[in-house]
């Protein structure tokens, strides 16, 4: 097995480094309240980039690189979407939510139609998108691992980073305290952006790089200078004639990504155009409400003191996160230049997914260690990204098994003491399916995989909260319809779209799922519907939207009597202190 | 629901009350997003439309390329952060008026 020290160096480094943080800061703060008011003792500049840290996941790390470099510009939309979709959720939904002091979506479920049983509903999702979210931080570990110590199998780097961070989580570790993640936060902006500059200066910019690509419509296109070895200043290498996407398709929109499903069903390219037109909108949907949706995202909007300093937050966190994904498509952008090997790999553990790691270390060749030092810190960010998303998931997947399934529906007279030991319990349950799920779709990819985890909550949570803030007529009958039939249609179509990727593996998960391969022959036949399933926002949106008012106007009648008093709160200035009135009258109507 | 009366701050719990201020903020909101959202569906039509145009090269980017992955996220933050200072100073009025009518009843 070969290793590089200085990789390994980096990365130890920010493993111990987060485990020591995570239980230095979980002593000094035990309990979840402590959690949540952490913030109102730090700065906005502190709490911004925790937020971010906790943001900024493997796929934000690798995955977008991966994919920029395996399907060009159609892939930008992620990090643009990623970015933006925080807008939406500014201007919507976090200053309704954070006047109505709800902690959590199942809190805000609860609260905002008295119905613990609706609770209950709202939590699956949480479990659901949750899975969904940490496949992909579990394939970020694998792909790190296995480029670390090369060699390696890929599921046992899986199994390696689920293990320690899933122990580290049951200890007590890791409660997502503000120090940590905003830390994370500048590790993985240092990683990302400094490799970048290096690489700038001896390979050519940004544009140089872009300009080697050449397409149909560049009038006088610059003369190509291909080499097959050591790249140099404002050239490239050659690239794989089969693997890689022709120079027209990769930098044009409407590339790889959004073709695959009308190509293999052997449409002209003009009969292509409006599929991947659908495929795009549908796409920027699902990421843009999906953010809205997310479960871990919410709860950090309540750790200021008040509204003023929860907006300027919020406005520093989108810098913080805007100035960061300029950064991955670079990687992108240079892979396809100087490493075109891996495009040859498919896109599993060879594939674009490691190019921000392996990248750094083509300086290699001119000054030595200087390529391994940059390659370790992009591993050591790569450590970051999915630690900190997978223990924030975690958290958040195992309190609500722990709290919300076991402590209020199995068993709601648990003792204390049974309650901490459950949630032991639940982190190790909820840590092995993980593992045993991220280990399965090494062939998907990780940027692909998040984008479905967003899609699901665009279509149940995003519906739920936007819609409850802003009509008043909804009842808990029509919330709870439209975010399951929405939210269950989504993750639907996405587990067979994945089920008839992988049956098509060569490698292992093709011989455990060979026998979904027939569903690739229908999607052969049926390219729209292949594309609906692929990207199911721009349906499932609207269709949760609408059950959600037909119901709520057919069961009229139970719509919670103070709906007035709730809206004021949710809608009225903090200052005017219809919170605590509303807390009071409640406590008077004996709740 | 019991509602005791709110004598001294009735125009708070007014439908009207109510009304005027979900509206003035959903105005705001959706003007925001409108401008958002102008860009966001606009960008893939005129990549749909104008492909040639959205090809120019500017310093070696497609114009495509520059607007998607620079240009984009000062845009956003420019509507944040007018978003944020208009829903500021839109609390501020609101609680302003709702101070003054509590003096003109009292």
């Amino acid at each position: 097995m070969n290793v590089d020290p200085w990789i390994l160096t980096f990365s130890a480094i920010t493993v111990v480094v987060t485990i020591i943080m995570g239980f230095r800061s979980a002593k000094s703060s035990k309990s979840a309240s402590d959690f949540f008011v952490a913030g109102r003792s730090v700065s906005v500049g502190w709490n911004a980039s925790a937020i971010s840290g906790e943001y900024l996941s493997a796929a934000s790390f690798m995955g977008i690189a991966g994919m920029v470099m395996s399907s060009g510009y159609d892939a930008l939309w992620y990090p643009v979407c990623y970015a933006c979709g925080y807008l939406f959720l500014l201007l919507f939904i976090a200053g309704p939510l954070r006047r109505f002091g709800a902690y959590t979506i199942p809190d805000f479920a609860e609260g905002r139609y008295d119905s613990p049983l609706f609770r209950k509903i709202a939590v699956c999702f949480v479990l659901f998108i949750g899975f969904f979210y940490t496949m992909p931080q579990m394939k970020g570990a694998g792909v790190t691992l296995s480029y670390i110590f090369q060699g390696l199998p890929y599921w046992v780097g899986v199994a390696v980073v689920g293990v320690v961070i899933t122990l580290n989580v049951a200890l007590g570790g890791m409660k997502g305290i503000t120090l940590v993640q905003a830390v994370q936060y500048w590790i993985k902006m240092f990683a990302i952006s400094v490799p970048v500059f290096v690489l700038f200066a001896v390979y050519g910019g940004y544009g140089k790089n872009l300009s080697l690509n050449h397409s149909a419509h560049d009038t006088n296109p610059p003369p190509a200078i291909e080499r097959t070895a050591g790249p140099a200043y404002g050239e490239r290498l050659v690239l794989p004639e089969k693997t890689a996407p022709k120079d027209e398709a990769w930098i044009a929109p409407f590339g790889p990504l959004t073709t695959k499903a009308a190509k293999a069903a052997d449409l002209t390219p003009e009969e292509t155009r409006p599929y991947s037109l659908l495929y795009t909108f549908s796409l920027i949907v699902a990421l843009v409400c999906g953010t809205a949706g997310l479960p871990h995202i919410l709860v950090r909007f309540y750790t200021n003191p008040d509204g003023v300093a929860a907006k300027r937050t919020t406005m520093w966190v989108m810098i913080l996160i805007g100035v960061f994904y300029v950064f991955p498509p670079v990687f992108g952008v240079l892979g396809r230049n100087f490493l075109p090997e891996l495009y040859t790999g498919l896109s599993g553990i060879k594939g674009t997914d490691q190019v921000v790691l392996k990248l750094p270390t083509l300086i290699r060749e001119k000054y030595g260690v200087l390529g391994s030092i940059l390659s370790g810190i992009t591993c050591a960010g790569a450590f970051a990204a999915f630690m900190s998303t997978f223990s924030g998931l975690l958290v958040s997947m195992t309190s609500a098994l722990a709290h919300d399934v076991y402590g209020r529906m199995l068993k709601p007279t648990a003792t204390p003491e049974e309650r901490m030991k459950m949630f032991k319990w639940c982190a190790v349950i909820v840590g092995s399916v993980s593992v045993l799920l991220g280990s399965l779709v090494e062939p998907l990819e990780i940027n692909f995989m998040v984008g479905q985890a967003f899609a699901i909550a665009a279509a149940s949570y995003f519906p739920l909260l936007f819609m409850s803030v802003w009509w008043r007529g909804m009842t808990m009958k029509g919330a709870a319809t439209g975010m399951l039939t929405g939210g269950l249609c989504a993750l639907a179509a996405a587990t067979v779209v994945n089920v008839s990727t992988l049956a098509l593996d060569k490698g292992p998960m093709g011989r455990i799922f060979g026998g979904f391969a027939g569903i690739n022959d229908f999607w052969k036949a049926h390219p729209l519907l292949r594309i609906l399933a692929e990207q199911p926002a721009i349906w499932a949106v609207p269709l949760s939207i609408g059950l959600m008012i037909l119901v709520s106007k057919a069961t009229r009648r139970t719509v919670p009597a103070d709906v007035r008093m709730k809206m004021l709160v949710l809608h009225a200035p903090e200052a005017l202190g219809l919170k605590q009135e509303y807390i009071q009258e409640h406590q008077g109507a004996g709740h | 629901m019991p509602h005791t009366p709110h004598d001294e701050s009735d125009f708070i719990h007014s439908e009207e009350f109510l009304r005027g201020l979900m509206k003035r903020q959903l105005r705001l909101s959706i003007a925001c997003a409108s401008a958002f959202l102008v860009l966001l569906f606009g960008l893939p039509l005129a990549n749909y439309l104008a492909p040639g145009l959205m090809a120019i090269r500017i310093g070696g980017f497609t114009l495509s390329w520059l607007v998607l992955g620079i240009l984009f996220f000062p845009y956003v933050w420019v509507i944040a952060k007018w978003f944020i200072n208009r829903s500021i100073a839109l609390e501020h009025e609101e609680v302003r008026a709702v101070a003054a009518v509590k003096q003109r009843n009292s």
